[in-house]
């Protein structure tokens, strides 16, 4: 396995970069922006109201919207396929897009890639990092936001909530990104139930919602009782397990309507921190850093607000650990063993320590295989 | 005298195949305007915005015209076999074979051409006749059970679709996956140096072309030689082919192995002018909605070419429809819907409107 697309340059420039992001926010965004017209345009690969992926990135939208000066265009269901270069030229010609953000994972290598060496005026960013300044354009980059901090304090609040001790989870694909949400579950839950699992089922795909619905079911079969996810849309997980009288912790975005019992907290990303961060940028007239990347220091992330099933004491201890995540509280204490009994990390790792961007295991505590 | 007649016996009856379906997308639109009007929005704004984003400007044409590339190649997976009386709906998954085997046979060459030890045209040209094959074999496969084993092929060759789809899913994701694809599995790109260049002095790439040309070729196939005649024969009535003595099995399997192979190009060109290498973005539909244009060309092969371009047009118009109108992209795809429904409705129409029909002038 390759160590992923982070070397320690790439990681200082990203720190550096998200430190001017950060620093443009703390000025008035809307003060600068009043007098200039910005045109973003955004492209999402499903349904903006999907109570997932999609949606996080249009609530970010609606939010950049609200700032004066900036238009935002969208597109939805805008396949991986040369669908979004023709998309992404037509809100560059027809709109005179400045900025565009393709947030869908395959939308980068050769779509947006192609697209920003055809238009080195216009400025691309992608969710998820894959930028790489060696090999790519110096108009495109890569934003991020680190979710597995979110879904560390979803741990903790199952650790809290859990009576069976025993922590469901329906995952899509055993890649580093997901396996990485999966072990901060579990190690948020055994900060105060040492002797919790999490127990796992991968379905294959990003949006199988039969397949989600039978693994959820199979889960609370199993004895879990408390639900989370990562899939692309939560929903048919969170609805099922509220059937079935289980609380649920969401993914993405706010699932909190959907399960009005048995809701605790999700992790849910905040990319109007970024988004707004960009056009601030723009209307300043500034370069926009290639690489922006942070957690809960940045404001790229939040829980989402507690639900019925979120008791003070949970409240309590989430609040607690989201401050400790602010100061750069880490994650991933070792020596951490795998749940095949291997030593995975030795020694404590910093929460953007790179050798998190390729994880390949489950840790100990996790029931599941990746093979 | 009999020639003349003969000529307006054509022209009428080439009226007819242009004017009922010209008269249903009329129909289709004014439907769609009162739907329009019910949700407060100006038909006219998206009729004027569908001609701006499908074809008012030189980079609208291309954008139509990619998006129009592979629905004529997966269009004539269906068309062919409905020649023959077969209904194929599994083109999604002889795209994604095709395109998957394109890009695992490629894997041992992409060092020797990167070196330049090896010729990129032979790599490309081993990895269109990979694709080719492999789809041949999917959709051949679906025939051939139809003709031995009585299972309908419509069913078999939709299921087999999936199993495509998880063949592809297990290797990317597994033996062929290259270990730089971490968070999309992937297999080894190609490389830049040895993609489809597009036809000059556009963005379009030659997949355009390659469905333009098999069209006309399928088309001459069926109409002018024995090969295709014996296939119409079959698919009017394959019993009294069978008692003719013609081949009824292997015409079956060929018709089939031709649509499969056809799919199998898309998914090559997919891969080799597009994405670089073989991942899940492969599976984006164009299959299933090649059945839709096939089905409104009425499994015409020269056909196929215009109403794959109408569907690029829609497509390529939703976005700005989308943008500028704030209409959710449903709304299209409700567009697309209602042109096929009012099509096939206009189906009851041949031969029924009397000044389109030829007098049977010089019978005996």
């Amino acid at each position: 396995m390759s160590r992923g697309p982070l070397s320690r340059r790439t990681l200082l420039t990203s720190v550096a970069a998200s430190g001017v992001a950060a620093s443009g926010l703390a000025q008035t965004v809307g003060t600068a922006l009043a007098q200039t017209n910005i045109t973003v345009g955004i492209l999402y690969v499903g349904p903006r109201d999907d109570f997932g992926y999609n949606q996080a990135h249009a609530v970010g939208a609606a939010e950049l919207k609200k700032v004066p000066g900036v238009k935002v265009v969208e597109e939805e269901n805008v396949p991986e396929t040369i669908a979004v270069q023709r998309s992404m030229e037509s809100m560059i010609n027809l709109d005179g897009a400045r900025l565009i953000l393709a947030t869908s994972f395959g939308y980068f290598d050769p779509h947006m890639l192609a697209m920003a060496a055809k238009y080195p005026r216009v400025e691309f960013r992608h969710a998820v990092g894959l930028w790489d300044q060696a090999k790519h354009p110096q108009n495109a980059g890569s934003y991020f936001g680190y979710l597995d901090q979110a879904h560390y304090v979803n741990g903790i609040a199952a650790g809290l909530v859990s009576k069976t001790k025993k922590i469901g989870f329906i995952a899509a694909k055993p890649i580093p990104s997901v396996l990485r949400n999966i072990n901060a579950v579990l190690l948020g839950a055994r900060k105060n139930m040492p002797d919790a699992t999490v127990q796992v089922v991968f379905t294959g795909d990003w949006s199988l919602p039969v397949r989600e619905a039978e693994a959820t079911n199979a889960l609370i079969a199993a004895g879990c009782d408390v639900i989370t996810c990562h899939v692309d849309s939560p929903k048919v997980v969170v609805e099922t397990a509220e059937r079935r009288g289980v609380m649920t912790l969401g993914h993405n975005a706010s699932q909190a309507s959907l399960a009005p019992r048995g809701f605790v907290t999700g992790a849910e990303y905040k990319w109007e921190t970024i988004y707004k961060g960009f056009a601030d940028n723009l209307a300043k007239s500034q370069k926009l850093p290639n690489w922006v990347r942070g957690g809960y220091d940045l404001d790229y992330v939040r829980n989402t607000a507690y639900g019925a099933a979120a008791t003070d004491g949970v409240r309590r201890a989430c609040d607690t650990a989201i401050a400790e995540l602010k100061r750069g509280a880490p994650i991933f204490v070792g020596p951490i063993k795998d749940n095949r009994g291997n030593t995975v990390i030795p020694a404590t790792l910093d929460n953007y320590a790179p050798p998190l961007e390729g994880i390949n295991y489950l840790v100990e505590g996790v029931i599941g295989s990746i093979t | 005298m009999a020639v003349a007649a003969d000529l307006t016996h054509r022209l009428r009856q080439g009226a007819e195949y242009t004017l009922i379906p010209l008269g249903a997308l009329v129909v289709s639109a004014a439907l769609f305007s009162v739907f329009l009007l019910g949700l407060g929005k100006s038909p006219q704004q998206f009729f004027e915005l569908m001609w701006r984003g499908g074809f008012g400007t030189a980079f609208s044409w291309q954008n139509t015209l990619q998006r129009a590339a592979p629905l004529v190649l997966t269009a004539l997976c269906v068309a062919i076999p409905a020649r023959i009386g077969l209904v194929i709906i599994g083109g999604e998954g002889a795209l994604v074979l095709g395109g998957f085997a394109a890009a695992a046979i490629a894997i041992p060459m992409i060092g020797p051409v990167a070196a330049g030890s090896l010729p990129v045209a032979l790599m490309l040209g081993v990895m269109a006749l990979a694709a080719a094959l492999a789809g041949a074999l999917w959709i051949g496969f679906a025939g051939w059970l139809r003709h031995a084993r009585g299972v309908n092929e419509t069913i078999s060759s939709l299921l087999l679709t999936y199993i495509a789809i998880a063949i592809l899913y297990f290797f990317v994701e597994g033996a062929l996956r290259d270990p730089g694809s971490l968070n999309k599995p992937s297999t080894p790109p190609i490389g830049a140096g040895a993609m489809l260049q597009p036809i000059p002095g556009t963005d379009i790439h030659w997949g355009l072309a390659a469905g333009a040309l098999l069209a006309v070729l399928l088309h001459l196939l069926m109409t002018r030689t024995t090969f295709g005649f014996a296939m119409r024969v079959t698919g009017g009535n394959p019993r009294a082919a069978r008692a003719q003595g013609l081949p009824v099995g292997g015409l079956l399997v060929a018709a089939t192995m031709i649509a499969g192979a056809s799919a199998g190009l898309a998914g090559f060109f997919e891969v080799a002018a597009v994405h670089g290498n073989a991942n899940a973005s492969l599976v984006a539909g164009y299959g299933f909605t090649g059945i839709l244009v096939s089905f409104l060309a009425r499994h015409n092969p020269i056909a196929i070419l215009p109403v794959a371009i109408l569907f690029g047009g829609i497509a390529a118009a939703g976005g700005l429809i989308q943008r500028r109108m704030g209409l959710p992209d449903a709304t299209v795809l409700l567009l697309q819907g209602v042109i096929f429904v009012v099509l096939l409705a206009s189906e009851t129409l041949y031969g029924r409107i009397a000044w389109l029909q030829p007098k049977r002038s010089g019978a005996p």
